[in-house]
């Protein structure tokens, strides 16, 4: 009888040091009084609540921070999407993907997890696409 | 004290079950595993299995009219799965229908229930439903204008018995509420409960997915109008489960889905339906399943309902003793030892959401279940996003108790060192 691929059902170490310390001491959490757009998405069934705030100056993002409650892997990754993200246009964080955060994370999340993962992402587009929509 | 705690070394029957025999369940590292999810799926015997197999390899037919061996058996073992189901509720066969599990029978009952209830009338459930019995209903009052009344839970976790006697009056047509709560182990007041739905008139309908199987149901003596299980969850295989419905009910309601089998005679104009129970049973059923939950029930009574339940008794409670030594950790259900409750343990560490202990727990082999357990509005109540649960089976012991423990223990060390 075959065993179970543990890995390629997302059994990898999720818990890695990187993305615990994230979740310890998450980087730019703080709410922001001078953000261009803010924008707050909640994964229903599991309570992850991340809001995002950007800080806009021609086309580029010059500040971005996030408050937020939930899981581990959720709150770290979109704690260091705020460090990655800095300096980005907003063309160039709508192109990226979930490979984009697995390398952050440093490692592939399953799709029990992936919700959590992405939250930070898909909230951070959500808010760009908003602004790019008003400008046409 | 120098009283020997009672310890359950070993399962019950546990040898029978394939995923707890061979190496299936353990990867290459030797990964145990200590399976603690039977409140989502039990695991099956191989009974179960020897039983649905022999049906695909020697008389694999459809049932009813066909006029061969192979199909008169097929009917004969079809029926025959019937009648045993019957007999563990203490039903007669023609008040047993087969579904997929509970959500449809819970589905058919408010389907067919709901058109006859209008303004002014109330259906009464419990902030602890599974969305199966739950957004059923709350859909249906949008439909036709009746209203859905919440009983609440009190600071034990306990049903508020004082909120339902004031909530049940002349305007209520249904009281459908669980029998064991899937989410905390509560145990429902079914009696007084019953008591208050026929003092006022109204329809009495059990969610006993929990507990069939578990502990012993008999229906004439709960004196349910409706009653609703799946097989999965009483070690039988998946997509299959029961209605029981009293026969007046039944007679009374017209059917569910229309097809085959469930009409007695079909004219251009109009067609008239076959009797109980194949009125509710429109199309091809789910033969094998049928079968292999007739096959579970032999299972769960040759060892034993009333031995499943203290077995599972005793292990809730050597859990809730373990567990409750956990700094940080509290368990939401009943916990106190006069309470009565069923074998899941639902609990959180403080500062660790659900999803990343359960996550913990899956690499150490130790399987849980994290969320909301289909229970959105009760966590809601709670203030919580969900919780993780440990659930047993009759095949569990000691040592997966011991094992959740420790990795309970690490997944703290993991997240909060």
């Amino acid at each position: 009888m075959n065993s179970i691929d543990h890995d390629r059902i997302g059994r990898a170490d999720l818990y890695r040091q990187n993305i615990l310390d994230h979740n310890r001491s998450p980087r730019n959490k703080r709410r922001m009084d001078n953000a261009t757009i803010s924008q707050r998405e909640v994964n229903m069934s599991c309570g992850d609540d991340v809001e995002i705030f950007v800080r806009i100056e021609d086309d580029r993002i010059t500040d971005l921070s996030f408050d937020g409650v939930g899981c581990a892997i959720s709150q770290a990754a979109t704690s260091m999407l705020t460090e990655k993200a800095k300096g980005l246009t907003t063309t160039e964080v709508l192109t990226l993907g979930r490979g984009f955060i697995f390398e952050l994370l440093g490692v592939e999340v399953g799709p029990a997890r992936l919700k959590c993962a992405l939250l930070g992402l898909e909230t951070l587009k959500k808010a760009l696409q908003d602004i790019s929509e008003k400008k046409q | 004290m120098n009283e020997q705690k009672p310890i359950i070394a070993v399962g019950l029957a546990s040898q029978e079950f394939p995923m707890l025999q061979d190496v299936a369940c353990r990867d290459r590292n030797g990964r145990p595993f200590h399976y603690l999810d039977s409140a989502a799926s039990a695991l099956t015997p191989e009974s179960v299995l020897r039983a649905m197999d022999g049906y695909y390899r020697q008389y694999r037919c459809n049932v009813h009219r066909g006029m061969y061996d192979e199909s008169a058996r097929a009917t004969e073992e079809y029926e025959t799965a019937r009648a045993k189901v019957a007999g563990l509720l203490n039903a007669t066969s023609e008040e047993i229908i087969f579904t997929r599990g509970a959500t449809e029978s819970l589905n058919l009952v408010a389907y067919k229930i709901a058109p006859q209830l209008g303004p002014g009338d109330e259906v009464v459930i419990s902030i602890m439903e599974h969305h199966a019995n739950l957004v059923t209903w709350q859909q249906f009052a949008k439909q036709y204008g009746f209203k859905v009344k919440f009983i609440s839970l009190k600071d034990d976790f306990t049903l508020d018995i004082e909120e339902a006697r004031r909530l049940i009056g002349p305007q209520t047509k249904v009281v459908s509420v669980m029998q064991i709560s899937n989410a905390l182990g509560t145990v429902l007041p079914l009696t007084e409960l019953r008591n208050l739905a026929r003092q006022n008139g109204a329809l009495f309908v059990v969610d006993a997915a929990q507990s069939i199987g578990h502990r012993p149901v008999d229906v004439k003596a709960m004196d349910c109008d409706f009653l609703a299980f799946s097989g999965h969850k009483m070690y039988g295989p998946t997509g299959i489960g029961a209605l029981y419905g009293k026969r007046e009910q039944l007679n009374a309601l017209n059917p569910f889905l229309y097809g085959g089998d469930m009409i007695l005679e079909v004219t251009e104009e109009d067609s008239k339906w076959n009797e109980l129970p194949h009125k509710f049973e429109a199309g091809t059923p789910n033969i094998a399943g049928a079968i292999g939950l007739g096959a579970a029930v032999d299972f769960v009574t040759s060892i034993g309902v009333e031995n499943i339940e203290k077995h599972e008794r005793t292990l809730a409670r050597e859990a809730l003793n373990r567990l409750t030594t956990v700094p940080g950790l509290k368990i939401y259900g009943p916990s106190d030892e006069g309470l009565d409750r069923g074998g899941v343990v639902s609990f959180n560490v403080e500062g660790i959401h659900p999803h990343d202990m359960t996550d913990i727990l899956g690499g150490e082999g130790v399987c849980t279940r994290g969320g909301h357990h289909c229970a959105m509005p009760l966590m809601r109540r709670l203030g919580l996003p969900g919780t993780t649960r440990a659930s047993f089976g009759l095949y569990n012991c000691e040592k997966d108790i011991e094992a959740l423990h420790s990795a309970i223990l690490k997944a703290i060390k993991t997240l909060k060192a």
